[in-house]
Order: structure tokens, then C-alpha cells, then sequence
């Protein structure tokens, strides 16, 4: 290459502890590119670029800015040679408007110079598309809306080489294009781009060149245009995966759950949710589609018994060849206590599912400790229920009893879903089940969820990639404003379709 | 990349993964080691005195004399009973600042029962009666601020520690109605003729009832939180509220009667600190030991079984300090700066246990 990379790596290592996140890796950035480091969980993309944004030093290795080494011992050198890093969790403070959080940590004088601060911020958005209301308080902002402030901020500081740590995590479709959009525009102006990711599609369709790590291994990097998701899977995985989700047919779909009138009222007063009423069968697996906060969360609570409904509403639990029961005002220990199997996969995995100063066997009891009338608590049969999990789902972990806290993301919710599924459930409602998890992991959910499919199960999928939605699910029932907008058959659907019910609420017909 | 002990380099602080036990335990040895050298030195500057001859008197304060031997046994029973009962309650994160005025009304309880019931009851059942009144106080102590916490969710540091001071007040009202001799202003030795609701003798010592019963606990304590359901679910409502509501567990439920217990608990501990050893009653029963047994909890990390330890170097430091203070006829505030330089290297250590101090070289070139 004649032109120098605006950033090389050259033999760069970081371990915590025993562990190595990354081992030698040398790779470059160049200028006016968009880059995807692509990878699977805990394969080292964030350690690496936290190193180039300043977060962490390496333990060895160089760091070439614009073919000068450099050392970058914090975030304000990184600003100082024009890096950026946008981070999963956006560090702005609520209470201050967008330009405050913009001034926040600026050098100058004394005095704010809120006028040209707002002025400059116009010009940033005119320049690459973004729409920044400055004076709107950071608590009033949708997340798509914080993570622009957060790019409008580093490029405040004149940073020309950004670094996006999987920013469409949290996006719906629409919103991912804008900022797709709004990358390209940037790239165009001769900034450089790297997207941390390990959604394939969107490699495909934003980048010009994709590196990639295995196990914080520099794998290689191939032009965009020369590759395909198949061949980037298997560079990631370091073997061939199969991309396909199944859908067996349901077999004898019987009612299972029926919600009706369904209602709820947060503490606040908001209702988040209006007078949902639908049929879950047995044997299917229900999609439950929405932008991040309609709902979702309070509807599979709400069945769960966690969350107090409106007075109406009624949650009728019909198990094979017994009366029904209505679910609505039991509490959890009422529910398991009249034999519903009722499993709930919750998506605050460590604040809900899981305990996490505690190790998988102590976990394995946490729903079933009860049972029984001696005052102690068996160790037994969790321990027993430790070992299969571990065994049947590949739990990788230094010990049985070391704290769930401390094992991977991917590793924890195959300890919670493994869990529910062992307790051999006949409705099993699962929130955001494959969130933060890399393809091998994810693929081993939507596997196992299959498989409580074809055991009878009533499955209710609440999923955020629409992709996998429409290719896993059998219906698929469309919250907006925690209203249902729509109900639709996961074969014939089209994503379109979905992202249309999601973003705008449908008139609704008849009485 | 050369790690260079230049200017350039600088001390980075690196979270430890996990520790042996052989290091854990040799950080701590060190920690005490350096106390001692550092107590040394200042020994030997401000007060002039040889060294190893004050720890010498230290020692001799705390064990010298089997006499000695036995209270400070005693103390470190008391201490150990107390924080024992703080431990479900801070297992639970629930953090009862209250055990002062849980052992106070523990003691009032069991004085009462002690002054009307000695010529009513035998000396056994008397004490059984003594301990449930203690247990029954202690509980209530601490059911009132379980209470309010499960249904207003009040601040249960602030709502204990204010009980504290209910507790004092209540105590000094006690000791004014109890007064003996009249216009003494304290109770003095209760049935100090009969000796009736005194622990009796115990293998010979007289103190061996105090060490059994803080034994029982530590070893009872340790089991109910590690072994038994009630246990488990204290540990479920200390991580995760929500954990606990997902579960099925009630989260009141478990607080109110934790909270009784740990209450229970510390007001068992006041009897055992009237009718076992001071067999008075006054607002300095508890003398601030409530507050140390907070310090021992957490030290310990909330193992019953390395309380024991603790609680030992805790009382040890006292009596050696009081010692050295009267030997070397040195005002208290030079003791216990000793005590509190030995207690500040061994709570710095816990740094060291966390984290590690790694170098890492910085270049830049031309600077």
C-alpha cells in the first residue's frame, strides 16, 4: 500500500488476568474508509479498539497514528490525535441538554459560549445529516437520538477517525439506515470509520473492508465487495456454521394461553400497556415484534405475575386435558404452586434471571428451591441440573461455583435458558433471548427453542433482529405503543411489513 | 514493549481475577508486619520507648495472666455474638447500624426479668426466661425498621441508627427507675447476694457459657445462611430485588424476618453481656460495640467463621493498648494510635486483595 494507514497496529496484546483478549494483533485503519471488525463475543474487538480510543493500554505492542507511534494512555489523547469512540452504553448526562453534554469536558474560558457551541453543532448536522435539537434535555431523547448526540460530540472534538462499538444494537430498521446514511456521509468527506459489529447484513451493506478476530486472534481482513455472510461466518467461526433457522410446521396447535383485555400501568402512571388480547398455541413459536420499550417487557412480565394489571384483564392458562386457570392477580409462587410451567426467560439476565454473585448449581435452585418441606435447601438435584446444563449446552466456565457475573455473556444465558428449559415448561416465554450473543450461541437458542416446539411447548419469542423473527417464528404479533398493531403470519410476512407496524399505530377498524 | 523504570513509566491499577489462598493470607501477614514496623518507628520517635518491649506489654494486656486470658476470651465472645447477629441482616443488604440499640434493649429485657423475677423463679428457668426476653426485645428492635423499610421503604441505615438513640434514652430511663442505691444513679450489681440470673460456671470457668453460646451461634449462624432455604432466599433479596420477585420469593416477608433475627440476635447478645458478665445495666452496656461489630461483618465479608478471627484482633488491640497505656504510663491517645495504625494497614490491605499495581511503561519520545 502506498498510502500510509492512518492507524496501524502492529503486535499489539492485552490480557486481564489469565486472560488474553488479544494476542498480537497487527491491522491497519485507513483513511476514508468505513471498516467492520466483525467477530464473535468475547473474540476482543471492543478490548482492541477501547486500546486505540484510550480506555485501556496495551500490555505490548505499537500503535501507529498517521505513521508516527503513538502512546494513548486515555480518552483525551485519542481526541488529541482525532479518535472517537461511540460506546454500547452512552456516556451522557440526563439532566443536561444536548449542548451541555457537547461543552461537557471542552477546554476554554470561563464562560460557556452557548451561542457558538449551538452554531457549531448546526453546521456538524447540516454538514453529514444528523438532526440535533441542541437544547433538548438528554432524558426527553429516544436512544437513536442519544447515540447521534454521542457522534455529534466526538465530532465536536474534531475526531476524524470514529469508532462504533455495535451501534445498531439498539436501532429498529429505519433508524439503522439513517445512520448508515449518515457513516457514508462522513466516509465521503474523508473520515475513516470502523464499525464494531457481528451482524452480517449490515457488513455487507455498509462497509468497504471487514477484519476479522477469533478468539482475540487477528483472523484477516477481505474487501466487502469480494466476500459473502457464508464465507465472513466462517473466517469468524473458523469453521463452516449453517445459516439456516428451521421451522417445523406446528403440530395440533391447541390454545394454551389466552390473553384478553390485557392492561397495565407503570408506577408512573403511563399505561404501557392497552387492552392486548391474543391466543399463544402450543406447539408454535409467537414472535413478538416492537421497537425497544412498547411494551414487551411489561407483557411477558404481566403473564409472569410480575407486573400489577388494570382490572379486566385475564390471562387464561389451559393445560392439556385440565380446567383452565386465570393467571391474573397470582403472583409468581402462586403460579408455579397450581402446576403452571410457566418459564421466563427475562431479558435483564443478571438482574432478574439469574443471581449473579452466585455459581450455576446455586442458580439451577433458584426456581425450584422451594419445593419440599425441609427447612434446608438440597443441593443436590442442582448440582445434578448444574451438570447437564453445562454438558448438554457447551457452558464453558472455570467452575461450576465461580460467579455467573464473571462468565461471558453468551455463557450466562445458556445457564438461564438451560434452566428453563429444565424445568420442563408448557408455555416459555423468552425476551430478547439471543441479545449480545455471537452466531454459534445464537443459533444454539433458536435450536433450542425449536425443540421445545416440537415437544408441544407454546413458545413466545420476543426479538429485536426482524430477520430472525420472520425466519424462526410462526406468527408474529406487532406491539407499538404498547398496543397490539397487528398479528402476522411468520411465512408470509415481509420485514417491511413488520417495521411498518412497528413505527406507526394502525387505525383500528370495526367497533 | 520495554517496560523502563523511567520517568516515563507509570503504576497502573489492575482488578485480580481471583487470589491463592497462601497469597490472600500472606498479603494480610504482611499488612500487620508493616503495622508493626510503622508502629514501631513511631514508638520509638514520639515516645521513646523500645519497641519490642510495648508489644511484649501488649501481648501480656490481652493474655498475660489467665484472668487476662479469660475476658479477653469473654470480650471477643460478646463482639463475635453481636456481629453473628449483624450477618443474615447485611447478607441481605440491609444495612442494620442498629445492633447499639438492639443489644441495649436485649440488656434492658433481660435486667428487668433479672431484678423482679429473681425471688419468683429458679436460677435455671430464670435464665431461660432472661434470654427470652432479651430475644423478644432485641427481635422487636428490629422488626420495627424491617417494617417500614418492606412497606415505605424507608432508609434503614438512618432508621436503625436513630432507633440507637431511642434505645439510649430508654435505657436511662430504666436506670433511673432501677436506681440501687437510691440517688446512685445505676442499677449496680444486680442480686449481687444471690448471684440469681448469673451465668453459672461453666467446665470449670467462669465464662465457659459465654464461649459456648458464642460458639453455637457462629457455628448455627454459618449453617442457617449457607445450608437452609431461609438462607438462600437472603442471599436472592441481598443481590436482586427482581431476582427475588422473578423467583417467587416475598421480598417483605424476608425482611421482616431477617431483620427480627438479626435483632434477635444482637439482644440475645445484650443478655449475655448482663447476665454474663457486667450483671449491671447501663447506656455504656453496649459501649459502642455495636458500631465495632458493623466493622467486624464486613471485614469478614459476612463468614461467621472469620468473625471469630476478627473479632480476636479487635479485642486484642484494645486490651494491649489499654495496657500499654497504663504501663508506660502513656496517655490513651498514643495507645490508640498504635491500635489504629495496626487497623488502618490491615483494612489497606483489602485493597491489594481486589487489585494489583501493575507498571507499564509510557514512551514519548522527546519529552
Amino acid at each position: 500500500m502506498a498510502e500510509t494507514p492512518v492507524i496501524e497496529l502492529q503486535n499489539v496484546t492485552k490480557t486481564f488476568g489469565y486472560v488474553v483478549a488479544n494476542s498480537e494483533v497487527s491491522m491497519d485503519i485507513r483513511q476514508g474508509e468505513i471498516l467492520a471488525v466483525l467477530g464473535e463475543n468475547g473474540s476482543g474487538k471492543t478490548t482492541l479498539m477501547n486500546m486505540i480510543a484510550g480506555i485501556y493500554f496495551p500490555d505490548s505492542g505499537h500503535i501507529r497514528v498517521r505513521g508516527k507511534e503513538v502512546s494513548i494512555a486515555s480518552p483525551r489523547d485519542a481526541f488529541d490525535l482525532g479518535i472517537g469512540m461511540i460506546h454500547q452504553h452512552f456516556k451522557l448526562v440526563d439532566v443536561f441538554s444536548a449542548a451541555e453534554n457537547i461543552m461537557l469536558g471542552l477546554d476554554g474560558g470561563m464562560l460557556l459560549d452557548r451561542k457558538g457551541v449551538a452554531a457549531k453543532i448546526r453546521e456538524i448536522c447540516d454538514k453529514y445529516g444528523f438532526e440535533v435539537d441542541p437544547d433538548q434535555k438528554v432524558y426527553d431523547m429516544s436512544v437513536s437520538q442519544k447515540q447521534t448526540l454521542e457522534i455529534v460530540k466526538v465530532l465536536y472534538r474534531g475526531v476524524d477517525i470514529l469508532i462504533l462499538d455495535e451501534p445498531t444494537a439498539v436501532l429498529t430498521p429505519q433508524e439503522t439506515d439513517n445512520l448508515f446514511a449518515v457513516l457514508r456521509n462522513m466516509k465521503a468527506d474523508g473520515k475513516s470509520v470502523v464499525i464494531i459489529t457481528h451482524k452480517l447484513h449490515e457488513v455487507m451493506s455498509v462497509s468497504d473492508r471487514v477484519a476479522v478476530l477469533r478468539k482475540g486472534k487477528y483472523i484477516g481482513d477481505v474487501s466487502t465487495k469480494d466476500t459473502n455472510p457464508q464465507a465472513l461466518t466462517n473466517m469468524m467461526v473458523g469453521r463452516t456454521v449453517e445459516l439456516n433457522i428451521e421451522r417445523p410446521d406446528p403440530v395440533n396447535p391447541q390454545p394454551r394461553l389466552v390473553v384478553e383485555h390485557l392492561s397495565c400501568t407503570s408506577p408512573a402512571g403511563v399505561q404501557v400497556l392497552k387492552d392486548v388480547s391474543f391466543t399463544a398455541y402450543s406447539g408454535e413459536i409467537l414472535g413478538v415484534a416492537g421497537i425497544s420499550g412498547c411494551g414487551q417487557k411489561e407483557l411477558l412480565e404481566a403473564i409472569a405475575g410480575l407486573q400489577p394489571v388494570t382490572a379486566g384483564s385475564s390471562v387464561r392458562y389451559f393445560p392439556e386435558g385440565q380446567a383452565e386457570e386465570q393467571l391474573v392477580g397470582c403472583s409468581p409462587r402462586k403460579i408455579k404452586d397450581m402446576g403452571v410451567h410457566l418459564s421466563f426467560v427475562p431479558e435483564d439476565r443478571l438482574g432478574m434471571g439469574l443471581v449473579g454473585s452466585m455459581g450455576i448449581p446455586d442458580n439451577m435452585m433458584l426456581r425450584s428451591y422451594s419445593e419440599g418441606h425441609s427447612i434446608f435447601a438440597g443441593h443436590k438435584k442442582p448440582n445434578q441440573m448444574a451438570k447437564e446444563v453445562v454438558d448438554e449446552l457447551g457452558v464453558v466456565t472455570s467452575s461450576m461455583n465461580a460467579p455467573v457475573r464473571k462468565m461471558s455473556g453468551g455463557n450466562v444465558q445458556k445457564v438461564l435458558v438451560g434452566r428453563e428449559i429444565a424445568l420442563s415448561p408448557s408455555v416459555l416465554m423468552a425476551a430478547y433471548a439471543v441479545r449480545g450473543l455471537d452466531i454459534n450461541t445464537s443459533y444454539t437458542i433458536y435450536h433450542l427453542l425449536n425443540e421445545e416446539k416440537r415437544q408441544g411447548v407454546s413458545v413466545i419469542y420476543v426479538g429485536e433482529d426482524l430477520d430472525v423473527l420472520l425466519a424462526l417464528c410462526d406468527r408474529i404479533l406487532v406491539l407499538c405503543a404498547g398496543q397490539i398493531n397487528g398479528i402476522l403470519d411468520g411465512r408470509t410476512a415481509t420485514k417491511e411489513q413488520v417495521g411498518l407496524l412497528m413505527t406507526s399505530l394502525q387505525e383500528k377498524e370495526g367497533d | 514493549m520495554q517496560t523502563s523504570a523511567s520517568g516515563g513509566s507509570r503504576l497502573r491499577i489492575v482488578k485480580r481475577d481471583s487470589l491463592p489462598m497462601w497469597k490472600a493470607v500472606g498479603i494480610r501477614l504482611l499488612a500487620v508486619l508493616l503495622a508493626l514496623l510503622v508502629d514501631a518507628i513511631l514508638i520509638y520517635c514520639i515516645v521513646n520507648l523500645n519497641p519490642v518491649d510495648v508489644y511484649k506489654t501488649m501481648f501480656s494486656g490481652a493474655f498475660g495472666t489467665t484472668r487476662r486470658a479469660w475476658i479477653t476470651a469473654r470480650d471477643t465472645a460478646l463482639l463475635l455474638c453481636m456481629s453473628v447477629g449483624l450477618a443474615p441482616a447485611f447478607k441481605m443488604r440491609f444495612w442494620n447500624t442498629g445492633a447499639e440499640g438492639q443489644i441495649l434493649v436485649g440488656a434492658i429485657c433481660t435486667a428487668f426479668c433479672m431484678i423482679n423475677l429473681a425471688d419468683v423463679l429458679p436460677t435455671g428457668l430464670l435464665l431461660v426466661v432472661m434470654a427470652l426476653a432479651s430475644i423478644v426485645g432485641g427481635g422487636l428492635w428490629g422488626l420495627i425498621p424491617a417494617v417500614f423499610k418492606a412497606k415505605w421503604d424507608t432508609n434503614e441505615t438512618l432508621f436503625t441508627l436513630m432507633l440507637n438513640y431511642v434505645a439510649i434514652q430508654l435505657t436511662s430511663f430504666c436506670v433511673a427507675c432501677w436506681e440501687n442505691p437510691y440517688g446512685s444513679n445505676t442499677v449496680g450489681i444486680i442480686n449481687q447476694n444471690s448471684q440469681a440470673g448469673w451465668f453459672p460456671a461453666l467446665f470449670g470457668a467462669s465464662y465457659g457459657l459465654n464461649i459456648l453460646l458464642a460458639v453455637l451461634l457462629t457455628v448455627g449462624m454459618f449453617c442457617y445462611l449457607r445450608y437452609t432455604k431461609q438462607g438462600y432466599e437472603i442471599a436472592v433479596v441481598g443481590e436482586s430485588r427482581n431476582t427475588a420477585r422473578y423467583a417467587g420469593v416475598s421480598i417483605t416477608k424476608v425482611y421482616i424476618r431477617t431483620m427480627i433475627l438479626s435483632g434477635a440476635i444482637c439482644g440475645f447478645s445484650g443478655f449475655i453481656a448482663v447476665a454474663g458478665s457486667s450483671h449491671t445495666v447501663s447506656t455504656s452496656t453496649a459501649g459502642g460495640r455495636g458500631f465495632t461489630a458493623i466493622i467486624v461483618a464486613w471485614l469478614a465479608k459476612f463468614n461467621t467463621f472469620f468473625m471469630v478471627v476478627i473479632s480476636l484482633l479487635l479485642v486484642f488491640l484494645e486490651k494491649g493498648s489499654s495496657e500499654i497505656a497504663s504501663q508506660y504510663n502513656l496517655n490513651e491517645y498514643a495507645a490508640e494510635m498504635i491500635e489504629g495504625i495496626i487497623l488502618f494497614f490491615i483494612l489497606g490491605s483489602e485493597f491489594f486483595l481486589n487489585y494489583r499495581l501493575v507498571r507499564t511503561g509510557k514512551e514519548k519520545e522527546g519529552k
